[in-house]
């Protein structure tokens, strides 16, 4: 059963970037795609707990600030060393202008 | 006391776990306020300044190895082969480093193209650099856990000194060639690269060792040191710059430290210093924002510096603080060179006892 959590304002994340966001002492991801589309991850690296909210978004892929690993952060997969494992995502909605994400 | 302190070093020693326990190693380091917006904009990936540099480094190649092709046998050989030399022995140091980061070019395949030629230029192994460079950047200098601190305490200045004729370096690189074609690590490396990933760096120990093999038949059976000159050679007479511009980077400054204006320095060059190493010179904010490319580095000095110590205004001022620091370091380890922060800067990040750069085993700094 889904557990849907009003994260921010659709508007908080400039396009093509990523925010933070903190829920029951977990660290979230949310992502705003070029074209407008919302995503979420885990908001830590599965190299070395880097929080990705400092990286780098280009297109699909979150680059990590801490070693430069890379993330597709629409599917979670790791696109290379230093990043072997994948990065867990959420299912996101926008309603209202609400970014909400399942987390499950 | 120097060979037990040179002990420390190793990742598979028990300053590993200590620096583990003591909170040192995977540590939160300083960094600079920089407002997300201006980070972003230094981030930024392009491939235009990277094609231009690339080029005209392969470009240089290709035109003095010509020229030096041409004067073979003769003397007016040798300044073409030196110049030859420097871009590959000395330069690939930059281009392995700033592909390895995959910052430089905003096209994938670019910067994997060029760390594949780096690192084989520089005689070291993509995979297991990239792995132990990774913990360079996570564990800046702190004892048992960086693999990549060029000068110990005390430093080995023996090795340090052959080096700038990569006399040291080359015949460890072909050591390691050789056990990795036989499909292993060594005991470091075995500590950072995961196994997943050492298949490669077995495969491509073969492959060098096959070209260095095909390079030395070619020699033979010309009867001609050509092949060797221009293939692996430079990596010997042409590193004196890697070790000039390398040791600028951490020498003489604090050990398990979390700030890296407390570690690591930043030196201003001249333009043609800075194509050949690529903007590394700006180190202290490389270590801080690993994500700038390099060709953005001046812009992010400029939004730190009010928070560091001032700039080397050249590279002679920090080997003029790095050779009496290194040499003091022989006979007192504790010994480290300590910056002053210009006015206003944000204090040095040291949490605890251990982090007062003196680089002490953790237990005997929480005692003291």
């Amino acid at each position: 059963m889904g557990q849907w959590i009003a994260a921010c304002q659709a508007d908080d994340i400039d396009p093509e970037d990523v925010i933070p966001f903190d829920h029951d002492g977990r660290a979230y991801a949310i992502y705003r795609s070029p074209d407008d589309r919302y995503y979420a991850t885990d908001g830590h690296c599965t190299h070395e707990q880097t929080l990705l909210c400092d990286g780098l978004v280009m297109g699909a892929v979150i680059e990590c600030p801490g070693h430069n690993g890379r993330f597709d952060y629409t599917s979670g997969q790791a696109l290379g060393a230093p990043v072997l494992t994948d990065v867990r995502t959420y299912p996101v909605r926008v309603a209202g202008g609400i970014v909400y994400i399942d987390a499950g | 006391m120097g060979r037990e302190r040179l002990q420390r070093y190793s990742l598979a020693g028990p300053e590993n776990q200590a620096a583990v326990a003591a909170g040192l190693a995977g540590g939160a380091w300083f960094r600079s306020a920089v407002p997300r917006q201006r980070l972003k904009e230094l981030m930024r990936r392009s491939d235009g300044p990277a094609i231009r540099d690339t080029a005209i480094w392969i470009g240089l190649l290709a035109v003095f190895a010509g020229l030096g092709i041409a004067w073979w046998g003769s003397w007016w050989a040798v300044p073409f082969f030196l110049a030859y030399g420097v871009l590959y022995g000395s330069s690939s140091d930059s281009r392995w480093h700033e592909a390895g980061h995959g910052t430089v070019f905003a096209t994938r395949w670019l910067d994997q193209g060029l760390y594949q030629l780096a690192s084989f230029m520089i005689m070291r192994d993509p995979t297991t650099w990239r792995w132990s460079h990774a913990r360079h950047h996570t564990d800046t200098l702190i004892v048992g856990r960086d693999p990549e601190i060029a000068a110990m305490r005390p430093a080995r200045l023996a090795r340090i000194l052959a080096n700038f004729a990569g006399l040291a370096d080359v015949p460890a690189a072909f050591r390691l060639m050789l056990v990795h074609a036989a499909g292993r690590l060594t005991a470091d490396e075995a500590d950072y690269v995961p196994g997943p990933e050492r298949h490669k760096v077995y495969r491509t120990a073969r492959i060098d060792l096959a070209i260095y093999g095909v390079t030395i038949g070619l020699a033979i059976g010309f009867r001609s040191w050509l092949p060797v000159v221009l293939i692996g050679g430079p990596r010997l007479y042409g590193a004196f710059l890697l070790q000039v511009y390398g040791l600028t980077q951490h020498a003489g400054l604090g050990e398990n430290v979390l700030d890296h204006r407390l570690n690591t320095r930043t030196v201003q060059m001249c333009v043609v210093n800075r194509f050949l190493y690529w903007n590394m010179n700006y180190h202290v904010e490389h270590h801080m924002f690993p994500m700038v490319p390099c060709f953005r580095l001046a812009e992010l000095h400029e939004e730190i510096k009010h928070d560091c110590a001032p700039p080397y205004p050249s590279l002679w001022a920090a080997w003029r603080e790095i050779i009496p620091a290194v040499l003091r370091q022989l006979r007192d380890q504790d010994y480290f060179v300590r910056r002053e922060l210009v006015a206003g800067a944000a204090p040095f990040h040291e949490p605890g006892p251990a982090n007062d750069g003196r680089g002490r085993p953790p237990a005997a700094s929480a005692a003291a």
